[in-house]
């Protein structure tokens, strides 16, 4: 305490001096021979790595789709598939990646004043496009979060089908949220919860570090976690991917219906052929799609009115909210201790009433914002309830195109594309006669 | 399983349905993502991309930058602006507040790790005056002397230095900045500057043989 005392008392001086405003300032002094320097500040690094990114991601996604269409070679990918998560992941950092471009791409379209790098757009593009002709090739050796989970993945365990359909909407609402936070400019939340990013730069936050490693850790059994049930842009790719011109192929030629690919398959992506039904069980299912198709308008209404019941939640999101609601709690007295941004707060000398006005401004512009997003939640579950209902004749086992990774691993088991590669000389050296299927081979 | 060609004679008109639908679609889809492409594009004006940089006058010191960057050093490090800088004896940006003597033994020091290097330049009038300068490489961008100098002058400011900074898509340290003080500026011009720093700077550059200010004067905002 005499220390604070002894060497103390000029510093407190010093505050009160400093306190006095900016007026006070000591000036700085003319020497006789001593001219005043200017600091330096070095140059931005060079742009070059775009330009070498933008390539590599063409190569790859060039690669993945031709060993996953042509060659159909499950080694190549996988070759590829580490190749990508060294080089995009490791060496780049996992950024740009373009699942979070698709942020940069909604904030360019609701914000004009913000410029969009090129390399973000091709990066948010490119897999589009090539998803639209080839399926998802992007997601099966390109993407780092795709193949960090393709590594772990040993598979085993299937989620039952009204758990992955139920699951598999999370990432329509994720996608839409990011939007959302994106376009007005209140946060890059996929960015922000990226859980493989910390890996990829070796350094990250506790909390992303144990998400990432328990992503990982289900990845073990369940196959890719992230990219089933969160990836926002897998969403649109798995759309994209249905109607796509190409896309992988199980069998070269007809099917023997052995189940091969269906065990192996990791993601649950492979779809059994559909059996006849009768009339009874037909009308049914008309009548089914029939209130479905009733039922998602009704959810889309009444998901947007829950929306804008989560304007207070929403609205916590944006920094500006966050600082009032602790000043607020500061003035009733109810406060922990101050934080570093009502301190900032206080000094800068804005009125608290301009904050709180601001604040409810955000809180209610989040309302209406939040009813877009509740009616984007509705749609989401009334389309995939109508989608549910409509019936596709399937005579063989296919891939179900929005799902299907294009990882290669169906092909690489059919024993019809083991007998055209000449690694076995007749089928029943994969399946043994008696197996489902296996009997008529 | 073979013993059905009724009802594979029925699924081909479906399928030449389904078939059409999904072209339809592609097309859309392919002239969508063209057109939006496009249009970002061709709207982005600006020459170049945008960098995160610090905006000095928000900035009040806390050190998340030192601890929240991914990158194992924080990109963003301390700057001395000289023409703001009073040459103080007792520089509270370089002194700890228990200082025991007036030198620069490290239990005096503010700075963790000795970053500030400390020459005295003249002595007139029984005063002493010092130029403290940054030695960049030592910097860990913590922010004790930003906070201490913010008590006389403030001529030490936080900036994101770009031979360092990998630009992240989402700023880790913005994130975390309880100010706001990180924001977006065009990559041609990515530094700023106190705003009472900014004319002093820009009176130095119109001297032709000043050529770091100049340069100086070339990478910071001018508004």
């Amino acid at each position: 305490m005499t220390r604070l005392l002894r060497y103390g008392l000029p510093w407190i001086f010093l505050l009160l001096l400093a306190g006095q405003g900016a007026a006070e300032l000591i000036p700085t002094p003319e020497f006789s021979d001593h001219p005043i320097p200017t600091a330096g500040v070095p140059d931005s690094r060079a742009n070059l790595w775009q330009a070498v990114d933008v390539a590599a991601l063409l190569v790859a996604l060039s690669l993945a789709s031709y060993f996953a269409l042509v060659t159909r070679s499950r080694r190549n990918l996988l070759l590829l598939t580490i190749v990508s998560l060294f080089w995009f992941g490791f060496w780049r950092g996992g950024c740009v990646c373009s699942i979070g471009a698709t942020q940069n791409v909604a904030l360019a379209l609701f914000d004009t004043t913000y410029a969009v790098p090129v390399t973000v757009v091709i990066f948010f593009t490119l897999p589009l496009v090539f998803t639209l002709f080839f399926g998802r090739t992007f997601c099966a050796a390109v993407c780092p979060l795709g193949a960090i989970q393709e590594l772990v993945s040993l598979g085993g365990m299937t989620v039952p089908r009204w758990l992955d359909h139920a699951l598999g909407l999370i990432r329509y609402i994720y996608l839409g949220a990011a939007v959302l936070f994106a376009a007005t400019g209140t946060a890059f939340i996929i960015c922000r919860y990226d859980p493989f990013v910390a890996f990829f730069r070796l350094s990250g936050s506790t909390g992303m570090l144990i998400f990432g490693g328990s992503l990982l850790l289900v990845g073990l059994l369940i196959g890719r976690p992230y990219c089933r049930y969160l990836c926002p842009y897998g969403a649109i790719l798995g759309l994209l991917s249905s109607v796509s011109k190409w896309h992988v192929r199980i069998t070269p030629i007809e099917c023997i219906q052995c189940r091969l690919c269906e065990d192996v398959c990791p993601y649950g992506a492979i779809v059994p052929p559909t059996v006849d039904q009768d009339a009874n069980v037909k009308t049914h299912g008309k009548r089914r799609l029939l209130l479905m198709l009733i039922l998602a308008p009704v959810l889309i209404g009444a998901f947007a009115w829950l929306g804008t019941l989560l304007a207070v939640p929403i609205s916590w999101m944006h920094p500006e909210v966050q600082l009032a609601e602790q000043v607020r709690q500061e003035e009733m007295g109810t406060a922990q201790p101050t934080t570093d941004a009502s301190d900032a707060f206080r000094n800068s000398g804005r009125p608290v009433d301009e904050l709180y006005a601001s604040a409810l401004a955000h809180r209610a512009r989040f309302g209406w914002l939040g009813g877009w997003l509740g009616a984007w939640v509705g749609l989401v579950i009334g389309v995939k309830l109508i989608h549910l209902s409509i019936r596709r004749r399937r005579d063989d086992y296919r891939t179900e195109r929005s799902g299907c990774v294009s990882c290669g691993r169906c092909f690489w088991y059919c024993p019809n594309e083991q007998l055209r590669l000449g690694l076995i000389e007749d089928i029943s050296e994969m399946v043994p006669a008696g197996s489902p299927g296996g009997a008529d081979s | 399983m073979n013993e059905k060609p009724p009802t594979m004679s029925d699924t081909q008109p479906a399928n030449n349905r389904r078939d059409f639908l999904s072209d339809g679609l592609r097309v859309a889809g392919v002239l969508t993502v063209g057109s939006l492409a496009g249009y970002l594009a061709g709207r982005r004006g600006q020459p170049g991309a945008l960098r995160w940089q610090i905006d000095p006058d928000k900035c009040m010191g806390c050190g998340n930058c030192a601890t929240h960057c991914v990158l194992d050093l924080s990109a963003v490090k301390a700057v001395q602006c000289f023409e703001m800088c009073g040459y103080c004896d007792i520089c509270t940006g370089f002194y700890d507040v228990g200082y025991t003597q007036l030198d620069t033994a490290a239990e005096n020091q503010l700075c963790p790790t000795g970053a500030i290097v400390r020459k005295l330049v003249e002595e007139k009038a029984g005063q002493r005056f010092y130029e403290y300068t940054i030695d960049n490489p030592q910097c860990i961008g913590c922010a004790k002397c930003v906070k201490g100098c913010a008590l006389m002058n403030g001529s030490l400011y936080l900036q994101v230095l770009h031979d360092r900074c990998l630009n992240c898509n989402e700023c880790s340290i913005a994130v975390a900045c309880p100010t706001e003080a990180f924001v977006r500026v065009p990559a041609d011009r990515p530094y700023r500057m106190k705003k009472q720093a900014l004319p002093l700077i820009q009176q130095k550059a119109k001297d032709p043989s000043n050529r770091a200010a100049r340069d100086l004067a070339d990478r910071v905002q001018s508004s």
